[in-house]
C-alpha cells in the first residue's frame, strides 16, 4: 500500500509526466487555452491512460515475454492504444451522451498523445507489477489533468496581460511551463529515492 | 522548391506548427543526443511517408490512422534496434524517446496531411525538408543547452575550468524556457517581413 501511495505522489507531483518527462506537450500546448477544455482533455487522459497501462501490462507480461517477442512491443502498444481509444469513444457515446459531448472531441486526439504510450513504456522500464502499473497509469493521468488545469487557469489570466507580441501564445506558454517545472522541482525532496 | 522552404522555415514543424515538441525538449541536453534523434526522425519520417504514399489507395479511410501508426511503429522498431546494436550509449541516453517517435505528431501529421494525398517523390521531398527543419532546431537547442549547462559542445570543453555551469539549462525547466524563446524569436522574424 505504501508503495502505491508513493507511486501516486511521485507521478502527480515530483515526476510529473509533463514537467519531468516532456510527455503530452502537444495537447498541453494545444488545449490549455480554456479551463473547460483543459479539464475535459485531462479527464479523458486519466481514463485512457489507466486502461491502456492495464492492457499493455497484460499483453507485455502474458504474451510478449513468454513468447520472447518483446521487440514487437511498440507496434502492439500503439495498436492497443489506438483501438482502446476507439472502443472508449463508442462505449461513452452509447452509454453516456453528456459525457461524450464533453469528452468527444478530445478522445481521437489521445491516440497521438505521447503521454499514453510514454506511460506504458515507462511502466515496462520501471518493472512495475500489475497493480502498480494500473496505479501508475491512473496517477500519471491525474498529474496531466492537474498540470493542464493549472496552466489553463494561468493562460486565462494572461489574456489580459500586456506582453510583447512575439511571445503571445505558444512562446509564453513554454516559458511559463519552464517556471512551473522549476517550482515543482522544489517538491523533489518530498520522496527520497 | 517552395515545398522545401516551407519545411525548413516558413511552415517549420516545431516553431510554426508546434508539432513534435516532446522529443525536442527531452533530447536536447547535448549536441550528440540531438544529432542521433534527428537521424532517427529523418529515417522514420522519410521511410514512413514513402510507404504511406504508396499504399494510400488501398487503405480504407476509416482505419487509416491505425495503419499509419503501424507503419511508423515498424520503422521506429527498426531504428531502435539499430541504435541499440550500434550505438548502445546513445540509445541509453535517448531512453524512451526513440520509441516515442511513433507518436511524434510531425510524422503522423505529414503522413496524414501530405503523403496520403501526394506521390512518393513529392512525399520524399516533403519529408526531407521537414527533417532538416526539425534537425536544425534540435542542433541549435542542443548546442546552446550543452554549452551553457556543462561548458562543452559534443563533449569537447569550450569554456575551460573556471566556468561555473548554468545547471538550469540542462534541467527540464531550461528546455522549456529556451524553446519558448526560440519560438518567440521565430515569430519576431516572421512579423518583421
Amino acid at each position: 500500500m505504501k508503495e502505491l501511495i508513493l507511486i501516486f505522489i511521485s507521478a502527480v507531483i515530483t515526476n510529473n509526466l509533463v514537467l519531468c518527462y516532456f510527455l503530452g506537450i502537444c495537447p498541453f500546448l494545444g488545449v490549455s487555452a480554456k479551463t473547460d477544455s483543459a479539464v475535459g482533455m485531462g479527464i479523458a487522459v486519466v481514463f485512457v491512460m489507466t486502461l491502456a497501462n492495464a492492457l499493455c501490462w497484460l499483453i507485455y507480461h502474458l504474451a510478449l515475454v513468454p513468447l520472447n517477442i518483446t521487440f514487437l512491443s511498440y507496434v502492439l502498444f500503439i495498436l492497443v492504444i489506438a483501438s482502446l481509444v476507439q472502443i472508449v469513444e463508442m462505449v461513452v457515446r452509447k452509454f453516456s451522451p453528456p459525457l461524450y459531448r464533453a469528452l468527444g472531441i478530445f478522445l481521437p486526439l489521445i491516440t497521438v498523445n505521447c503521454a499514453i504510450l510514454g506511460a506504458a513504456l515507462l511502466m515496462v522500464t520501471l518493472k512495475y507489477d500489475f497493480l502498480e502499473s494500473v496505479v501508475y497509469g491512473f496517477s500519471g493521468g491525474v498529474g496531466f489533468l492537474f498540470i493542464i488545469t493549472v496552466m489553463a487557469s494561468i493562460r486565462e489570466e494572461l489574456e489580459y496581460m500586456d506582453m510583447p507580441k512575439p511571445f503571445k501564445g505558444a512562446a509564453i506558454t513554454l516559458v511559463i511551463t519552464g517556471l512551473l517545472s522549476l517550482i515543482f522541482m522544489g517538491f523533489a525532496g518530498l520522496i527520497s529515492a | 522548391m517552395n515545398q522545401f522552404k516551407a519545411g525548413i522555415w516558413s511552415d517549420h514543424p516545431l516553431l510554426r506548427q508546434l508539432l513534435g515538441m516532446c522529443s525536442t525538449l527531452a533530447v536536447t541536453t547535448s549536441l550528440m543526443n540531438a544529432l542521433f534523434m534527428s537521424f532517427g526522425v529523418f529515417f522514420v519520417l522519410v521511410s514512413s511517408t514513402i510507404i504511406v504514399s504508396l499504399i494510400k489507395n488501398i487503405v480504407p479511410q476509416e482505419v487509416r490512422i491505425a495503419v499509419y501508426a503501424v507503419v511508423i511503429a515498424t520503422f521506429v522498431t527498426i531504428i531502435d534496434i539499430f541504435f541499440k546494436a550500434n550505438f548502445p550509449d546513445a540509445s541509453r541516453a535517448l531512453g524512451p524517446y526513440v520509441p516515442l517517435i511513433i507518436v511524434n505528431c510531425i510524422i503522423l501529421g505529414r503522413c496524414e496531411a501530405f503523403a496520403s494525398k501526394n506521390s512518393p517523390i513529392a512525399s520524399f521531398v516533403d519529408a526531407l525538408a521537414m527533417s532538416i527543419g526539425y534537425a536544425w532546431v534540435l542542433i541549435i537547442l542542443g548546442s546552446i543547452r550543452e554549452l551553457l549547462g556543462s561548458g562543452a559542445i559534443a563533449g569537447l570543453t569550450i569554456f575551460g575550468k573556471g566556468y561555473d555551469p548554468l545547471v538550469v539549462a540542462l534541467l527540464p525547466a531550461g528546455a522549456f524556457i529556451f524553446l519558448g524563446f526560440m519560438v518567440a524569436a521565430m515569430n519576431m522574424i516572421e512579423d518583421k517581413k
